[in-house]
């Protein structure tokens, strides 16, 4: 187990240290630089910036400075926005983003599974055919368009929650429930089908010729099974939120990280990106592991290589 | 002697997009207390749909018991409800599968998927019916039951999981236990001794057994009874003697011809049934088995035969019994 989980560290390192330094050098790539803008900057002071900076030293000489800045977690001053340090905006986004990303994930996962399992024990019912039309519904409209839907109805039209802002938790209501759509809608048709080939399983038929209840059976014996598949998937969905809080969080003013990120592209604030995006590859890779080892857990067929053999 | 179980007539569908697939079609037979009964035929014959009926664990849809009774213990189970049956399941009557792979639901511990049986109908609490199950583990005759009760199916070899379903079906000491192919699944050693503890476990608790099979060999070693179907009904019943010594329909015949045995000659040559069972979609009129009867005539494509005596024990469903057919056959 703690062989595992050296070795799964060991590799997640690795990737780290490849995304860091693939976004690097792509914004080395990207033509212009973070004092590029509208207004002329005269010549010198440029080169004073880019100095005060360290942009003026060999481009190697940064991304070794960068990588030393990654290790000791300082992720240095923003360029646009000169009273923060990068480390501030994350500290200062990455809450709303996480309050966000968890409303929508437990919204997910609980709509995801109820409309799934409904589906599948009313298998080719009216039932069925609702919540997969809310399905194919929820993975093929744009999470862009779906908040703007959602402002129209319920903000505009009814009036129940405010337009945009994040001030309460009536705020967080319309936002979570645009960037749950998606993952929802993948829980929701991943588990129907795992439930229906479950239930037509023969250890299905053991339980009921043990005399266990319809009820007793279905979530005993058939829930269960029929999750361990939408399991591996939370950690790519923890990513689609992730990501997909980007545009959501935009559309609905909301002051996250995502917000920051987007803003930060379009300022060419180098640092920002650069800090943004080598906290959210953390944050992937550790849910990723997280996930792997919450599956150990729920099935035991699957046991952690011991003693390095897998 | 006591009947545990009467099967009276007994009819059974499947509605499919094809139609109706008519997979039982009156079928009669009883089992008498303490006995061990066999149901052989090919596959498709209608033998699982038979033993699932008798716990009412038939799909349904699409499937539907449309006419007949079925009485356990003198009360007619076919009207029963589901919950009416959720005591009857487990409880009184308890059922093994074919696949031991399958069969057991692989993120649940093998002991606790003994103790919900127990807890349910014993209304034992749940430490009580953990050492139970532990006993239960070590009379189907696994190692170290007390290790092995915490342990997921994967962990057990395909013979120890047939013994662990057997020690599930047989927690409530059920007055009937159903077979439904048991060692098919499994190596012929293996095999050997699942029928060994299965023999042994009737006569210790006493239970009456239906086994169901296509194998032959299986039969001799463990039941009294015969009950021989073909296209969803019986065509022929009688002791293990009169199915092996004397058969009377040409089917059985065909199937004994088909197995290799100890006891008979040798030299002579196995051979196979030819050609197929009828599609029960379309069930024939007369009997199946004439299209693949050496001995078929006309009246068997037109008119199915009832069972008729053949002696005290022994029933077949053949127009070769019939006293003309058999003075013409004499003459
Ligand atoms: N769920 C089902 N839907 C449609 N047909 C079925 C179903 N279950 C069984 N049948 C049909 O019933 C017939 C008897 O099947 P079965 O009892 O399983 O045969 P066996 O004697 O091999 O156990 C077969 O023709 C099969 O196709
Ligand atoms: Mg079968």
């Amino acid at each position: 187990m703690i062989r595992y989980l050296g070795k799964r560290i060991f590799y997640m390192i690795i990737a780290l240290f490849l995304i860091i330094t693939a976004t690097f050098w792509l914004m080395q790539a990207v033509p212009g630089g973070p004092f590029t803008s509208e207004k002329q900057v005269p010549p010198e002071i440029e080169a004073a910036l880019n100095a005060h900076y360290g942009l003026d030293k060999p481009l190697f000489e940064q991304y070794v400075d960068y990588l030393i800045r990654v290790i000791t977690w300082d992720l240095g001053p923003s360029f646009k926005e000169k009273a923060s340090t990068v480390n501030q905006i994350i500290e200062r986004g990455f809450p709303v983003s996480l309050h966000l990303g968890l409303q929508s994930l437990a919204i997910a996962i609980f709509g995801g599974i109820t409309l799934g399992v409904i589906a599948a024990l009313r298998h080719n019912k009216w039932q069925d055919y609702t919540a997969m039309v809310i399905a194919v519904l929820g993975l093929s409209v744009p999470n862009f368009i779906l908040a703007s839907f959602y402002q129209y109805i319920f903000s505009i039209k009814l009036g129940w929650f405010p337009i945009a802002q994040w001030e309460g938790f009536e705020y967080t209501v319309l936002p979570s429930f645009a960037l749950a759509a998606l993952p929802l809608a993948f829980i929701a048709r991943l588990t129907r089908s795992n439930m229906i080939e479950v239930m037509s399983q023969d250890y299905i038929k053991t339980a009921k010729a043990k005399g266990l209840s319809t009820f007793t059976t279905t979530v005993k014996h058939a829930i269960r099974n029929a999750l361990l598949p939408v399991i591996t998937y939370l950690g790519p969905l923890s990513a689609n939120i992730l990501t997909g809080s980007f545009v959501v969080e935009r559309i609905f003013g909301v002051p996250g990280l995502g917000r920051e990120f987007v803003m930060s592209i379009s300022n060419r604030d180098y640092t920002v990106i650069m800090g943004t995006t080598v906290f959210y590859a953390i944050l992937l890779v550790v849910l990723v592991l997280l996930v792997d080892l919450a599956y150990t857990i729920v099935d035991p067929r699957i046991k952690l290589a011991d003693g390095g053999k897998e | 002697m006591e009947r545990i179980l009467e099967v009276n007539d007994l009819h059974v569908s499947f509605h499919t997009y094809a139609g109706e697939v008519k997979a039982v079609r009156g079928v009669n037979f009883y089992v008498n207390k303490g006995e061990a009964v066999a149901i052989v035929g090919e596959s498709g014959c209608g033998k699982s749909v038979t033993a699932q009926s008798l716990m009412k664990l038939i799909p349904m849809p699409p499937g539907e018991i449309k006419q007949g009774e079925i009485l356990f213990q003198g009360e007619n189970i076919v009207n029963k409800t589901n919950k009416e049956m959720e005591a009857i399941r487990g409880k009184d009557i308890g059922m093994i599968f074919q696949d031991p792979m399958t069969s057991l639901n692989p993120t649940m511990t093998v002991g606790n998927q003994i103790v919900e049986g127990l807890v349910k109908h014993q209304k034992m609490s749940r430490s009580a019916a953990h050492s139970r199950a532990i006993e239960l583990l070590e009379m189907v005759g696994i190692p170290q039951p007390d290790k092995r009760v915490d342990q997921y199916p994967h962990q057990f070899s395909g013979g120890m999981r047939q013994r662990a379903m057997i020690a599930i079906a047989l927690a409530c000491s059920p007055k009937l236990l159903i077979a439904d192919e048991p060692t098919t699944a499994l190596d012929v050693t293996i095999q050997a001794q699942i029928l060994e503890l299965m023999k042994e476990l009737q006569k210790k608790m006493d239970t009456s057994i239906i086994l169901i099979t296509h194998d032959l060999g299986v039969v001799a070693e463990v039941c009294d009874r015969v009950i021989v179907m073909y296209a969803g009904k019986v065509i022929e019943t009688g002791t293990v003697d009169d199915i092996f010594y004397n058969p009377q329909h040409p089917y059985t015949k065909g199937l004994l011809r088909s197995v290799p045995r100890l006891d008979l000659n040798k030299d002579e040559p196995l051979t196979p049934i030819f050609g197929t069972p009828p599609d029960l979609l379309r069930p024939p009129v007369g009997c199946g088995f004439t299209a693949r009867c050496e001995s078929a005539m006309r009246v068997c494509q037109e008119i199915d035969p009832e069972l008729t005596e053949v002696s005290k024990t022994q029933q077949t469903a053949c127009w070769l019994q019939h006293p003309l057919a058999k003075s013409r056959i004499g003459s």
